[in-house]
């Protein structure tokens, strides 16, 4: 997302998304009055379009789309620190978690990988009740077209003994799977009753 | 009886959501009432004026006012009444502003609710009974709790205006946490230099009593005539004798002794004087860390003394002084930045607060003015402030504004700048407020003139590198993080409620907020005085507040105490607890349970015991009257008949 020069208020807030993120949050954003502490202590502050506290100015001034097409939602490591240090008790990292929510249910996360990436990690949590990254990194390699990122970590990874050949075997494999069967059946029933 | 009901409206106040000419019309169905109206502003001149000319015109015996709160108006009432000729507590009010017309809009609920408010207190008013007030003499001593810039600038005051003071201070000097200052904002003189002629007169008003390392013990009585007993906390060194030479300070082999005015950045003797300038200039002895009382040996000080003033057998002295009003000057204490894990947790020796700098500034300070660092005695080049620590975050229960830090920094970061030319100061703040007489200037001159670095940013963290501390914060302008090298952090440390206000509080019978601070008793009309009469406030304990506001209210309330004392009695209010001697059985179970010790038990002619209030000394808070078995004891203005009358009403 480019940034944005002059901002329209009026014309680009969409009150009811306050609304949206509070709900899905349980957090009240109009809590937060912008000293930057979120921020000062974010260690991902340097790969993000918007710092954090600028996600939450945005979300209080409606900015539904800057702010669910921003990179900084899915770079967030959601570690916490944000939440840890607000005076304000707000859990930003909550807020984060929610916009990524609400990110894929209107269909704006931006950038086509993050979303394949998240796609195949899930997929193969669904099959194997949880990562595995041999497997995972190279389907995502080819599906994003980059088959040889991180290609060259392999062997030092493998030395350690941090990547396996074959998927651990996890015990409840069955029950993680339909946890997904039925997140699925949610998604479609809820689809139907919006159509 | 012939009852009088005046409906007000208020403006649209009470008429836009309450039928008042409908209330008006139903009260003439009521028992007694004999004439009732509406009227648009019945507390104004002519409102009142209608009220006096019917009471004369229609020999009203009692008035019911219908109309807001008796907290706002039934005191202008009942001097209306009474200057038509009736006694004031002939008169009742029903509340239909803050109770009916400004809670609901639902018009015809509310109507019947006035008509129902109106109705009960015609009933009540059946049953008044004529009062008179008896008076009782003032004694025209004052106490001031607390010997900071407040209660010593109400001390003076009162001293000039003729009262005796009795002034209680809790530490060995005066002077309280001014005197810990190094310089004052926005003016950047001397502290102890302007403050020092105020400390030295207070010591020689002769009509001042000053009593040093004491306390108050215990406060009862009311006002005009407060009994206090005063704690004089043991200093094992006779200040009658003491001369201040200080040859014992010089002399102490106990050099471990912790020094509170230096904010334990240096150590003391076990005996010491504070500071040079001290009132008064006496040593006191720390017994925790006096070889005489940790170890039975030593006596260096009692060798050495040339005027015999040691005294190691000397215990708390309790002292009763009796007063008529009581200044409260009790101040504030410092936020503890330990809770602040990220800032080091108070592991860090060069992050400090912000009265600690202030010592390190000071030339009476433990670097005789020399900016060094705690942990190495060095010199710090990058100076990193940091606003806002404790105050206006609600994660350490501190949501409030403590007003004075950002001028602090501000003074800070220009005197470091003057001290070390080639030092680079840096401020993390998230507003500035400064709201005084040249306050925003003197802020804009420590950027503008003394070039500090003005950072608007939270941080985050601060760490070791080195020998240095790095300190992780926003600049929200620029929407990037910001990393600031420094060698000396100060944290603008926020004002907090000083430790046993609440103790205090009790004792006086006065209340505070959730933080601690003090109430006063209207947040603008009534800023000095409290809820209990004869008690006021003066400086921080009442809230956060930079010296020309404690100063002024200092000079405020010793203003109040004045005008208290301009008369020589005060009149008592006779909604007091009143004993029927006939019905009284003696159990005396109204003595227990009264928290005011307002009752005593007396004994007739005949032999029978029976209880006595004493009207000066109860509050009417009708403990005793729900107590008392056969219902002997009634609190006047409240007796059970008419609140019974009140409640049949309601009931009906």
């Amino acid at each position: 997302m480019e940034r944005v020069h002059t901002l329209a208020i009026q014309a680009t807030s969409d009150p009811r998304f306050i609304g949206e993120v509070e709900r899905a949050s349980g957090q009240q954003i109009s809590h937060c009055y912008q000293c930057g502490n979120c921020s000062a202590s974010c260690a991902y502050t340097y790969v993000y379009d918007y710092p954090a506290n600028q996600i939450m100015r945005l979300v209080q001034l409606g900015q539904k789309d800057i702010v669910l097409t921003s990179k900084a939602i899915w770079l967030c490591a959601a570690c916490q620190a944000c939440t840890t240090r607000c005076p304000c008790n707000i859990d930003v990292a909550k807020v984060m978690e929610s916009l990524r929510v609400l990110s894929r249910q209107e269909k704006k996360v931006s950038g086509r990988d993050i979303q394949l990436f998240y796609d195949e990690f899930l997929k193969l949590v669904k099959r194997f009740g949880r990562v595995f990254e041999t497997g995972l990194l190279p389907l995502f390699g080819m599906k994003a077209k980059k088959p040889f990122t991180d290609m060259d970590l392999a062997p030092r990874v493998i030395r350690k003994g941090k990547l396996g050949l074959i998927p651990h075997k996890v015990k409840g494999r069955k029950h993680v799977e339909g946890i997904f069967e039925r997140f699925e059946a949610y998604c479609s029933r809820r689809e139907k009753d919006k159509g | 009886m012939r009852i009088g009901v005046f409906v007000c409206q208020c403006g649209t106040n009470i008429a836009g959501t309450v039928d008042t000419e409908a209330v008006a019309r139903r009260a003439m169905e009521y028992a007694d009432v004999v004439y009732a109206t509406s009227y648009v502003y019945t507390c104004s001149e002519p409102g009142q004026q209608e009220i006096q000319r019917r009471i004369k015109e229609m020999n009203l015996q009692g008035v019911v006012v219908a109309a807001c709160s008796p907290r706002m108006h039934e005191p202008t009432f009942r001097r209306a009444v009474e200057r038509a000729g009736l006694n004031r507590y002939m008169f009742e009010m029903a509340n239909i502003r803050e109770h009916v017309s400004w809670i609901s809009t639902d018009k015809e609920a509310n109507t019947r609710k006035a008509m129902e408010l109106v109705h009960m207190a015609v009933a009540k008013l059946r049953f008044n009974q004529p009062l008179f007030s008896s008076k009782v003499p003032i004694n025209k001593r004052v106490l001031i709790i607390g010997a900071g810039v407040a209660g010593i600038q109400a001390a003076l005051d009162c001293s000039d205006g003729g009262l005796d003071v009795v002034l209680v201070e809790k530490n060995p000097s005066i002077g309280g946490k001014m005197a810990q200052l190094d310089k004052t904002f926005p003016t950047i003189d001397c502290s102890s230099c302007i403050l020092g002629p105020k400390m030295v007169d207070i010591s020689q008003k002769e009509n001042v009593t000053l009593h040093a390392c004491s306390e108050v013990e215990s406060v009862s009585g009311y006002v005009g005539n407060f009994k206090v007993q005063i704690r004089k906390k043991a200093t094992y060194v006779n200040w009658n004798a003491c001369t201040g030479c200080g040859e014992c300070v010089r002399k102490c082999p106990s050099r471990k002794a912790p020094d509170p005015f230096n904010e334990h950045l240096a150590t003391a003797r076990a005996i010491n004087i504070p500071f040079p300038q001290a009132i008064p200039k006496k040593a006191a002895i720390n017994r925790d860390y006096c070889l005489h009382f940790t170890k039975g040996k030593c006596g260096v000080c009692k060798k050495i003394c040339p005027v015999n003033a040691i005294d190691y057998d000397m215990q708390d002295e309790l002292v009763s002084e009796e007063v008529g009003a009581i200044i409260v000057a009790t101040g504030f204490d410092l936020f503890d930045h330990s809770v602040y894990g990220e800032y080091g947790g108070g592991r860090y020796p060069d992050v400090i607060s912000g009265l600690q700098y202030e010592r390190i500034l000071s030339a009476s300070g433990p670097f005789g003015g020399h900016i060094r660092r705690p942990s190495n005695g060095r010199e710090p080049r990058d100076i990193v402030f940091i606003a806002c620590v404790g105050s206006r975050d609600a994660s350490v229960g501190r949501p409030y504004c403590s007003g004075v830090c950002c001028m602090y920094i501000a003074k800070q970061a220009i005197l470091t700048r003057d001290h070390l030319p080639d030092s680079n100061c840096y401020v993390f703040y998230m507003d500035i407020r400064s709201p005084g007489k040249n306050y925003d200037e003197f802020v804009r001159r420590a950027q503008e003139e003394y070039g500090v670095q003005y950072i608007r940013g939270r941080v985050g963290k601060i760490y070791p590198r080195g020998d240095r501390m790095v300190v992780q914060g926003a600049d929200t302008l620029l929407g990037i993080q910001v990393e600031v090298e420094a060698d000396l952090v100060v944290l603008a440390t926020g004002v907090e409620a000083s430790a046993g206000a609440g103790e205090l509080a009790e004792k006086l019978r006065i209340s505070y907020d959730q933080y601690g601070f003090y109430m006063e008793s209207h947040p603008k009309l009534r800023p000095v005085e409290t809820n209990t009469a004869g008690v006021f406030l003066a400086g921080a304990c009442q809230g956060p507040k930079d010296i020309p506001a404690s100063v002024a209210q200092g000079s405020a309330a010793a203003a109040k105490v004045q005008a208290l004392f301009a008369r020589d009695a005060i009149e008592t209010d006779p909604q007091v607890a009143l004993v029927n001697e006939r019905t009284c059985v003696g159990c005396l179970k109204c003595i227990m349970v009264c928290p005011f010790g307002a009752i005593q038990s007396k004994t007739l002619r005949d032999g029978s015991i029976k209880a006595e209030v004493l009207a000066s000394v109860c509050q009417g808070c009708g403990l005793c009257n729900a107590t008392c078995p056969p219902k002997a004891i009634q609190l006047q203005h409240a007796t059970d008949n008419q609140i019974l009358a009140e409640l049949n009403i309601l009931c009906a």
